[in-house]
């Protein structure tokens, strides 16, 4: 793998992603034509266009690339962590859990899911985040019988999943329907909130996360030759470990704050990024943030133009295209 | 010579005990359930004493309400109860027995989510579909799901391990029920959905267990007659063959009495998890692993549990219902965690 050749697949994406985000934000209720997109940019649009652009179309865009980036890195880290090719924060009980805490919160503490008051938006984030470390920490320990081994780290996971699924279905038929419906997409994952404010919120952490994971990638490329490889290269593998199971707990609760619970983006992702550019995690998580991105973009564009005006949430379009490559995936490993 | 005819006796006292405990438990079962059957037709919004339970039922008065309630709304309702657990249990034995996979069942398969997605289907396509036309589309459904779930198993590297057969399984019934939540979503049918896939017994009715009992007298019938054939199945294909049997065959059948089982009930009561899981289970760690015992003793302890959920449905948070499958979850999770830990017999 060469460096030239890493920054041409990098190059490459990132138009690729670029001309997504274009034709995404073009299509819709409101047509805005690729060149009045670039136009409305440079403040040269009308009104109409400003407001559908700026308030709506680009806010949730801004939202769906991080999602995907965060949860694709978040996928990346759990599957060197746990050295399983079948690890996901969606198939760990995370996302369940993230969303288990918002259904809770909403439940509790705001009136209806469409209207998620000004503060709220601020603590959200915080409960799936709560929720996340939750779930982890659940599975992680009952996973643990004198260490963890990764296959009974994944069956843990699925129990814990169902666990947190029954009890939020008691939650969700207490809802009024209307409710009911947006917490059931919701789970299936939506970008249900394209504002500014989540923006803020959301992004700046994810960001900081996904560098620090960069920044730290040697590491987990070390971890990944073994245990007692990367003892005897210097690396406390408890503790790493540890702070790695962090970084990715943080990052899927963030994603799933603002994009619910999308599943096995987190492990396909990572899977495609390896085969463009080897496994080097120095290389292969920013790739796979990027393939997340363009992912979760493409997806959105999808589901908010293939039967329109109706829309098919975001998750649901990724579950349907990403299901049959994990089922490959589970036939060819051993 | 003596020391062997010793050791035989102890080994046939050994199985004449099981046997017995087998007919134990399916006797006391049996009344168990009769009880809790009596039970369930007494609690409820309105709570109806047992006397009045039995005038309905053996000297019946038209003109009044608890007597029609009971009748019409609460026996059908424990009736089905027992059916469908029973049902989902023995459809859990029979799985496990052909797979010798301990986490195979139907929900974990995603079995009833096949059948769940093929309701959704026939009600958004067919809205004035018949009851016999719903199971229907459930039993194609169902079976439809154990096909998908055996194919990735049979072309898989290495076979269907319990943790790959577990994965498939969530992998499939997730991408099952997306598609049903968007397709539900785009026809304005989503309560229906969230109905099934919640599950519950609410809205049974007499129809609802004439298409049970149609179900039952054949998956039931079908599964007692294969249970020898199971056993000898479970022990391995190579035994199984040089034995003489016809291996494929057992396993087809087996396959007929699934998707019979599982779909009849999904169509009645919706996806209720975990009992197809828990009950085969318990019934081994009893009568051991001869399944012409594991299956009638399932079918009894199936009933059993989905009866007393179907009671703590309505009690849990009265006078709302709490959905049944969340119940039978709350007693399958940790049982299911205690599987995939690795302890106690069946371990992975």
């Amino acid at each position: 793998m060469k460096k030239t050749r890493f920054s041409f697949v990098m190059a490459v994406l990132f138009l690729f992603l670029s001309f997504m985000v274009l034709i995404s934000l073009n299509m819709g209720v409101v047509k805005i034509a690729p060149l009045d997109v670039l136009k409305t940019f440079i403040g040269q649009g009308t009104d109409r266009q400003e407001l559908v652009l700026f308030n709506f179309r680009l806010p949730s865009m801004v939202l769906a690339l991080f999602v995907g980036a965060g949860l694709a890195v978040s996928g990346a880290i759990l599957q060197g962590v746990t050295q399983n090719d079948l690890a996901d924060p969606g198939i760990l009980g995370i996302n369940t859990g993230a969303g288990f805490a918002v259904i809770l919160y909403i439940f509790f503490f705001q009136q209806s899911m469409a209207m998620v008051s000004g503060v709220g938006i601020y603590i959200l984030p915080l409960f799936a985040l709560i929720g996340a470390f939750l779930a982890a920490f659940l599975v992680y320990a009952l996973a643990w019988k004198k260490g963890v081994n990764p296959i009974r780290l994944i069956l843990v996971g699925i129990g814990v999943n169902a666990g947190f699924s029954a009890v939020l279905i008691i939650f969700q038929v207490k809802m009024n329907p209307q409710d009911f419906n947006q917490a059931l997409v919701w789970l299936a994952g939506d970008l249900w909130m394209g504002n500014w404010n989540l923006v803020l919120v959301i992004v700046p952490p994810i960001l900081l996360l996904i560098g620090w994971a960069i920044y730290q990638s040697r590491t987990l490329n070390i971890m990944n030759l073994g245990d007692s490889m990367s003892m005897g290269l210097g690396i406390q593998v408890e503790k790493a470990r540890r702070t790695f199971l962090l970084l990715a707990v943080g990052l899927a609760g963030l994603s799933v704050a603002a994009g619910g619970g999308i599943a096995f983006l987190g492990l396909v992702a990572p899977h495609i990024a390896r085969r463009i550019v080897g496994p080097g995690h120095q290389r292969m998580i920013p790739t796979a943030a990027l393939i997340g991105a363009i992912f979760l973009v493409v997806a959105d564009t999808i589901g908010k133009n293939i039967i329109a005006p109706a829309e098919i949430p975001v998750g649901i379009v990724v579950s349907i295209v990403s299901t049959p490559y994990f089922v490959y995936l589970l036939m060819k490993t051993q | 010579m003596e020391e062997r005819t010793r050791e035989a006796n102890k080994e046939w006292n050994e199985v004449t005990r099981k046997v017995w405990r087998a007919a134990f438990l399916f006797t006391g079962g049996i009344i168990l359930l009769a009880v809790t059957m009596a039970l369930s037709i007494s609690v409820g919004v309105t709570d109806i004493s047992i006397r009045t339970v039995w005038e309905s039922v053996f000297a019946f008065a038209p003109e009044s309400t608890s007597h029609a309630v009971v009748r019409e709304l609460r026996m059908p309702r424990a009736l089905a109860g027992a059916l469908v657990g029973a049902f989902l249990a023995v459809s859990g034995a029979v799985m496990q027995g052909l797979t010798r996979n301990p986490l195979a069942s139907p929900s974990i398969m995603g079995v009833t989510h096949g059948a769940a997605f093929a309701l959704i289907l026939t009600i958004v396509f067919f809205p004035a579909v018949s009851n016999i036309g719903m199971t229907a589309a459930a039993f194609v459904g169902a079976g439809l799901g154990v096909i998908l779930v055996f194919a990735v198993g049979a072309f898989s590297k290495g076979g269907l391990t319990p943790a790959k057969l577990a994965l498939a399984g969530v992998a499939i019934g997730g991408m099952l029920s997306s598609l049903s939540s968007a397709i539900s979503l785009h026809f304005q049918v989503a309560k229906q959905m969230s109905f099934w896939y919640a599950g519950g017994l609410a809205a049974t009715d007499w129809v609802s267990i004439q298409i049970l009992l149609v179900a039952g007298v054949v998956g039931l019938t079908l599964a007692v007659l294969i249970s020898k054939s199971v056993t000898i199945l479970s022990l391995g294909d190579e035994v199984s063959k040089g034995l003489g049997q016809n291996t494929f065959l057992v396993k087809a059948l087996g396959v007929i009495v699934v998707f019979v089982l599982t779909g009849a009930a999904v169509s009645v009561a919706g996806t209720v998890g975990f009992i197809g899981l828990v009950i085969p289970h318990v019934a081994r760690f009893f009568v051991g692993s001869d399944y012409r015992l594991i299956i009638p003793v399932s079918a009894v302890l199936g009933s059993l549990l989905l009866v007393l959920s179907d009671i703590g449905a309505r009690l849990v948070n009265a006078p709302y219902e709490t959905p049944v499958g969340a119940i039978t979850a709350c007693i399958g999770v940790p049982f299911f965690l205690y599987l995939a830990r690795g302890e106690g017999r069946g371990s992975l």
